[in-house]
């Protein structure tokens, strides 16, 4: 009840606060939140290392951006762009997930790492001969999400209270997250998710003991996927803009680091892991505004400096929290008392 | 001992064969299972008992031959699709999920009997419930059965080695097996534990469930089984009752090396 009034007020604490900036940052952690909720299923639940997530995020932003806006002449409506967003990046988890189902560990990596810059580099490359995607430049003049014919890219008055856009963005993508977090918990404590669980322990007893593997790995990559998918949906209307530079590897890695930050497999870290890598990093950005004032001059690069501080604290965590801030139930048990770990069983056929 | 090999026939191979490169590690072997039956294979190390098993359970691919469970051809499945025609299966070195609860590993069993989806894990309707419910006091009874009840929610890693094996025993039992295939069930278990697995096969065997055990300890199977085949070099040497398999002169002379026995056996 009272976590429900600070949320609510959250966005109005924060623009009286620090400025309406901030409250777009919210927005912006609320989407990666989603991100992160979407991978943490394919890597946290199920144990598969996928390198290339934020196609899926691109996925889900192109589409809702060649669907509503002049690239096309099409506006479609808010309503079916979301779940037609869902939709497709979920077909396409399962499109780069089918070629990597006999991958296991680091070869599975490095081929989903592949995927992702394929997927990019596509959009890079849509604009000839049929200009599709209008390549690096990118989309622009994306409509802003509307909802019951209220855009949520103008600024409104309900009951004396005045919502900016950035505020309208917020309930919104707050709604999305807590949806996509009441899906993960479901998910988590189900049939579905203890033989996610099962094939992240041993695959091969999973196997044996009836789960049909490929089935539910392909559904782990599509159920992630369309969290991306939306979630990348509703970047491309708060945006109003996008370009293929957005979805890099390193945003890729940049997630991953959110659910090991956080704790892999459990909901409150990787939303935690989630607020601190979005926030953290434009926290950083006032040092360089501290420097001009207090030296005269810009001694360290406040953009070096986050990446520094950034390795640092992933080595840190790596010595002395390797199972992540709030570890789920599972991992802490594989990282706790770890009384001679027993080494799987090598595989029997491997020749097969 | 009761002998129940008259039975309809449960699982049949015929002229099962597997090559490794050159290597055959399995030559036209056919065995005959029957329902209700405690059915042991033996061998001595290297004999192929783990191939043929593997072969049975879907992991390899025969390179000749076909395997039937109950008139239905097994050979060419997926491992997944040999549990669920009613084939299970327990592993030489314990494969369990270690991080998870001891009655967790026995849910993943219930796994292929039941159907709950997407939806129904999000929207958790009533059929869904139900089913959650089911599998949860189904797992708990397993454990009961098997005797790891009290260790229900330890992580399967932290159970006494003997209930870990036992506990493989469960999850096996989990996805309703016709026939339930023990890989060395017995294996670096002391006596009083050997004893207690002996009482919890024929318990087994006491509710329908054909049993084929693979065993290195030849004793534990002379006085386990119904019916014995030994395998030496990939072939099937031998096959019957365990005390007419014990004096067959073959049978001895894999166990105790062919050079005496051939010395032994040839006039001077």
């Amino acid at each position: 009840m009272l976590l429900g009034v600070l949320l609510a007020a959250l966005p109005f604490l924060v623009d009286a606060g620090l400025g309406r900036t901030w409250v777009r940052i919210l927005d912006f952690t609320l989407l990666y939140m989603m991100l992160a909720l979407g991978l943490n299923i394919v890597v946290g639940y199920a144990g598969l290392l996928d390198l290339g997530y934020i196609a899926f995020y691109a996925v889900g932003a192109y589409l809702y951006a060649l669907l509503a806006s002049p690239q096309f002449g099409l506006h479609l409506p808010f309503w079916l762009l979301l779940p037609l967003g869902a939709l497709v990046a979920g077909l396409f988890g399962m499109l780069l997930g089918a070629p990597t189902l006999r991958l296991r560990g680091d070869y599975l990596a490095i081929v989903t790492l592949g995927f992702g810059e394929i997927v990019r580099i596509f959009m890079n490359n849509l604009n000839a001969p049929v200009n599709i995607t209008n390549g690096p430049q990118g989309i622009s003049l994306i409509d802003p999400i509307s909802i019951a014919g209220v855009s949520l890219g103008q600024t409104h008055t309900f009951a004396g209270i005045e919502f900016s856009s950035a505020h309208s963005y917020y309930y919104l993508f707050l709604a999305l997250t807590l949806l996509v977090m009441f899906v993960s918990m479901r998910l988590q404590d189900s049939r579905i998710g203890r033989a996610w669980a099962a094939i992240r322990e041993d695959e091969t007893a999973a196997e044996a003991m009836g789960i049909n593997t490929r089935n539910v790995k392909l559904l782990a990559f599509a159920m992630g996927a369309s969290f991306g998918g939306v979630s990348g949906g509703l970047f491309a209307g708060f945006q109003g803009f996008i370009s293929p530079e957005s979805f890099n590897l390193l945003e890729s890695i940049m997630i991953l680091c959110m659910i090991v930050l956080g704790g892999m497999g459990n909901i409150a870290g990787v939303l935690l892991g989630a607020f601190l890598l979005t926030v953290l990093p434009e926290a950083l950005r006032s040092i360089g505004d501290f420097q001009r004032w207090y030296f005269n001059r810009i001694i360290v690069d406040p953009a070096d400096l986050r990446m520094l501080l950034f390795g640092l604290a992933l080595v840190l965590m790596m010595l002395f929290r390797p199972q992540g801030m709030i570890p789920s139930a599972q991992r802490r048990r594989e990282f706790k008392h770890d009384d001679a770990p027993q080494e799987p069983a090598p595989l029997y056929d491997q020749q097969k | 001992m009761t002998s129940r090999s008259d039975g309809p026939i449960l699982l049949e191979t015929r002229g099962l064969s597997k090559q490794f490169g050159g290597l055959a590690a399995l030559h036209a072997v056919s065995l005959n299972i029957h329902h209700g039956e405690i059915f042991g294979l033996i061998g001595p190390n290297g004999a192929g008992k783990t191939t043929l098993f593997n072969c049975l359970t879907g992991l390899y691919t025969p390179s000749a031959g076909e395997v039937r469970l109950d008139g239905q051809r097994l050979n060419g499945l997926k491992p997944h699709t040999v549990a669920k025609q009613g084939l299970a299966r327990t592993f030489q070195n314990i494969r369990l999920f270690s991080h998870m609860s001891a009655l967790e590993n026995v849910m993943v069993g219930c796994h292929v009997r039941t159907k709950a989806n997407v939806l129904g894990a999000i929207f958790r309707n009533r059929g869904t419930r139900d089913e959650e419910a089911a599998i949860r006091s189904k797992a708990h009874e397993l454990l009961k059965l098997v005797g790891v009840d009290k260790h229900a929610h330890s992580l399967a890693k932290h159970l006494p080695y003997g209930d870990q094996r036992r506990l493989e025993i469960a999850r096996a039992l989990a996805t309703e097996p016709k026939l339930l295939a023990l890989d060395e069930p017995a294996a670096g278990m002391n006596p009083a534990e050997r004893v207690a697995l002996i009482a919890l096969i024929q318990a087994l065997r006491a509710t329908g469930i054909a049993i084929l055990l693979i065993e290195h300890d030849v004793k534990l199977v002379m006085g386990l089984c119904d019916r014995v085949a030994v395998l030496d070099y990939g072939e099937k040497i031998a096959e019957g009752a365990p005390e007419a398999v014990q004096r067959d002169p073959k049978v001895i002379e894999a166990y105790l090396g062919g050079s005496i026995g051939g010395a032994i056996g040839q006039p001077a």
